[in-house]
């Protein structure tokens, strides 16, 4: 019997009877971090990081029935042992380690190498299966040192404000825009955001993590109030309603897909920034080489090339197909 | 080449027209004399050939990048990009060069002589010197594909806010067979020439299209009536023996239809008449797909000329012995052209017919005709109206003729590439056959990109089979697909072929069902195949 399957409702553990990550609602899921399409609505009970669960309840409400327990603390559920690990991809994400008998195996969410200031980072596992997203498993997408990416952001901004428009930047509300609100220049001008924003922020705040206090964008604004400020959004306000009451304003994405330049063209917005919470294709290989596995599974991303890439590096690699959507829905 | 990346990057990070026209000015108010005439042949498609084949840099580029082949080309299918994906495999992120723009260019010129080895030898050392977006535009000049949204009325817009030159002037200044080799930037661009005044057009009047009924529009003696062609809007120029054709775009298009010269010799000087290219062969005008084979490019080969022949259909004249005639009444205009026309043979050179009609329903009954005699629809003109600028309401309508149409089933779907690639957005739509989907078309275009996003996760969550990148999805969702034309085919499996197909909307209130079946698409086949 594999320790874990994949079925029609998620990854599944027969021995301990639990899902993890489900995308069917099941008795008892784990999650490994409050993303959308790893933390859905409908299940009895969760397990999840204590990092994770205010976000968790945030997100599916209050009642839902949840438990957060540490990194590293264990939890043996009918002699698997479960345990949670640091995969540096938002705040609370974490890496599943599940052992059973003497085998190990990690489900890794999504995770990133690079320490972004903000989740705790990400932490190899050793194991004999690792079960990997690889979002951008081709070898065009390289990320840059952060912090030049931060200076794009911070000169763009400035050059903004000194034309008297409004900056306004796409970030998805949980991860990439507090990621943002650690890193950039706030000297510069008056941050904003969105009420999808503002409403996640002042979750962690209350978990007592440090975040830059932004002003919330609401009626009581005039027009004039923007110029020169930055205004950060979610991807589904931009190009809707919300965005009329800014004035002359340049928009730009933080993404990893802004790697490529047909889909910075496609988003047709004034400047794509190459940043990204998922590993790049040398940090997925840095990653499984660290855990030094027997297998990797593939389940989200460029899963048919990059596991035919694997079996090529010697490294046994299937795919198995999930409903986990990569960087881009969530 | 930093001031040259820094252009090629604002050109590619917008799509505001205002945006690269002033990134193209301030380029050219501070770039040398010879980079700017590098950058605009590269512009207008003169780039360095022939000098080393792509599959050779595929290999390099693998190699440099430690990555096999496949892996390479599988990842240049989904950027859509070969110079991107070259630029992006290679490890180096470090701008080190100081060349400029020509500078660069000379050293990609003195590579075509090399031997394999040396070449190979000199690209990697040139790949080493330039960070990626450097990288990228190092190997668009190696390998082409300069589009950059600009086109050759956007630079002439920006070499004459630049020169304070005018516009047209510089279009034709531009035109014909020169060579940044051979000339420099104040030959080219900054003197004066006397074809200059020549060569000049009018502007196009274009017409609105027609969203009432006609009979709104009043007696319809008022009005003539023409078949709207499915071609190229052009201007025909003959003045002092030369002749220029000019595209709607008010670009120089001469050397693309070389069939239209002897009318240089026909038409009498002074004259300027307003038509459309199509392409007419066995005595019969011909599918506007065949046109396409001949657009864009700079030389017309052989072949082309006999597969796709052009002639040019006239329907207004603009000048007429020297003279301006716009303000002249079309049907004063008219009588003018139809006497060209009947002096001034040529097997090149048609007229556009007026239809003759009594009433509206006349006119009606001969829109359905459209698509037997070739056409889009019908040109609707006010007979006293003049030639005016640009487009204008009130005096000539366009009154097109609606697409085919028929709703079908998704069963397949690919990832996109380019501008799409991390979504599925190429499909294969079916229809039935008893209990049967048989694909029979595929389609790329016609939804919003919340629409993909949204089958995009359908595909994901639905899919049965991969076979390579095609994914097999569960049948459910139904789409009218919308097309020009229908025709018989042996190369598909259902026996058809589409002409332009497109998605025209998601029927989300349509059950699989009721989607068409092949026999209602064999009926659109026997009525206007
Ligand atoms: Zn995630
Ligand atoms: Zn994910």
């Amino acid at each position: 019997m594999s320790l874990l399957k994949f079925t029609k409702k998620g990854i599944y553990c027969e021995q301990a009877k639990v899902y993890i990550d489900t995308w069917k609602p099941v008795d008892y899921a784990i999650i490994t971090h409050a993303h959308a399409d790893h933390s859905r609505n409908g299940n009895k009970h969760y397990l999840s990081t204590s990092l994770s669960k205010p976000i968790i309840q945030y997100r599916l409400g209050k009642d839902i029935s949840i438990e957060g327990i540490e990194y590293g603390e264990k939890r043996v559920i009918n002699g698997v042992q479960f345990s949670f690990h640091p995969a540096g991809h938002i705040i609370g994400s974490a890496q599943l380690r599940v052992e059973y008998k003497g085998e190990v195996w990690v489900v890794s969410g999504d995770y990133k190498l690079e320490n972004d200031g903000i989740s705790t980072p990400f932490e190899a596992i050793q194991c004999n299966v690792f079960i990997t997203e690889c979002t951008f498993g081709l070898p065009v997408f390289k990320w840059k040192e952060q912090q030049i990416i931060y200076n794009e952001i911070n000169d763009w901004w400035k050059k903004n404000k000194t034309e008297g428009k409004a900056t306004i930047i796409s970030a998805y509300s949980l991860g990439k825009a507090q990621r943002i609100l650690k890193n950039i220049d706030s000297s510069i001008g008056q941050i904003y955001t969105h009420g999808a924003i503002y409403n996640t922020n002042e979750v962690i705040q209350h978990m007592g993590i440090d975040l830059l206090e932004t002003t919330l964008v609401d009626d009581s604004q005039k027009k004039k109030d923007f110029e020169g400020a930055l205004i950060i959004a979610p991807p589904a306000a931009i190009g809707s309603s919300w965005e009329k009451r800014f004035p002359i304003h340049e928009t730009g994405i933080v993404s990893g897909w802004m790697a490529l330049r047909g889909a910075r063209r496609r988003s047709a917005v004034d400047r794509g920034f190459v940043l990204s919470d998922h590993a790049d294709w040398e940090g997925l290989n840095l990653a499984i080489k660290a855990t030094q596995c027997e297998k990797v599974i593939t389940t989200h991303g460029y899963t048919d090339i990059f596991t035919q890439w694997l079996n090529e590096q010697g490294i046994e690699a299937q795919v198995e197909s999930t409903e986990f959507e990569g960087e881009g829905n969530q | 080449m930093k001031d040259f990346i820094h252009l090629f990057t604002q050109l590619d990070q917008t799509t505001k027209t205002n945006t690269k026209v002033n990134a193209l000015v301030d380029y050219f108010n501070t770039a040398n004399d010879s980079d700017k005439l590098w950058c605009i042949a590269l512009l207008s498609h003169r780039r360095p050939k022939g000098v080393i084949k792509t599959a050779q840099l595929r290999n390099w580029a693998a190699e440099i990048a430690n990555i096999p082949l496949w892996l390479f080309e599988d990842t240049y299918h989904i950027v859509g990009d070969l110079a991107e994906t070259l630029a992006s495999v290679h490890p180096n992120t470090e701008h080190k060069s100081d060349k400029n723009l020509t500078e660069w260019i000379n050293f990609i010129i003195e590579i075509k002589a090399l031997e394999e080895e040396a070449k190979k030898e000199k690209i990697l050392w040139a790949w080493n010197q330039l960070d990626q977006s450097g990288r990228f535009a190092f190997n668009k000049l190696l390998t082409g594909g300069w589009r950059m949204g600009v086109s050759q009325k956007l630079m002439t817009k920006a070499l004459s806010k630049s020169t304070e030159i005018e516009e047209s002037t510089i279009a034709h200044r531009l035109m014909g067979d020169w060579k940044a080799e051979e000339t420099t930037f104040h030959d080219l661009i900054m003197e004066q020439k006397e074809e200059d005044l020549i060569s000049k057009p009018y502007p196009f009047y274009l017409a609105y299209a027609l969203e009432q009924e006609p009979s709104e529009l009043g007696e319809v003696d008022d009005w003539q009536i023409e078949r709207k062609w499915d071609g190229i809007r052009a201007q025909l120029i003959v003045r002092k023996d030369e002749i220029f054709i000019w595209s709607r775009g008010e670009e120089l298009v001469t050397h693309q239809f070389p069939e239209l010269e002897v009318l240089k010799d026909i038409l009498p000087n002074g004259t300027v008449l307003d038509g459309e290219i199509l392409v007419y062969k066995d005595d019969e005008i011909q599918n506007f797909n065949l046109l396409q084979s001949r657009l864009g490019r700079k030389t017309v080969s052989k072949n082309q000329l006999e597969n796709a022949p052009i002639i040019i259909k006239v329907y207004d004249c603009l000048e007429y012995n020297g003279k301006d005639i716009r303000e002249t009444p079309l049907n004063e205009r008219r009588t003018i052209l139809e006497d060209i026309y009947t002096n001034y043979t040529s097997e090149v050179l048609h007229l556009s017919e007026c239809l003759q009609a009594k009433n509206w329903e006349e006119v009606i009954e001969a829109r359905k005709e459209s698509r037997a005699t070739k056409s889009e629809g019908l040109m609707i003109k006010r007979k006293d109206s003049t030639y005016q600028i640009g487009r204008k309401k009130g005096d000539w309508w366009k009154w097109k003729i609606d697409p085919l149409s028929i709703d079908a089933i998704l069963i397949y779907a690919m990832q996109g590439h380019g501008r799409r690639a991390n979504l599925f957005t190429d499909y294969t739509f079916a229809v039935w056959k008893g209990e049967e989907l048989v694909p029979f078309t595929k389609a790329y275009s016609g939804l919003t990109d919340k629409e993909f996003k949204e089958i995009d996760s359908f595909v994901r969550k639905n899919t049965k089979e991969r076979f390579g990148p095609v994914r097999s999805v569960n049948a459910e969702l139904v789409f009218e697909i919308a097309f020009e034309g229908i025709a018989k085919s042996t190369r598909h499996k259902s026996g058809i072929s589409l002409r332009f197909p497109r998605m025209l909307r998601w029927r989300k209130d349509k059950p699989k069902e009721e989607a068409n079946s092949l026999e209602d698409l064999e009926k659109l086949l026997e009525q206007y195949g």
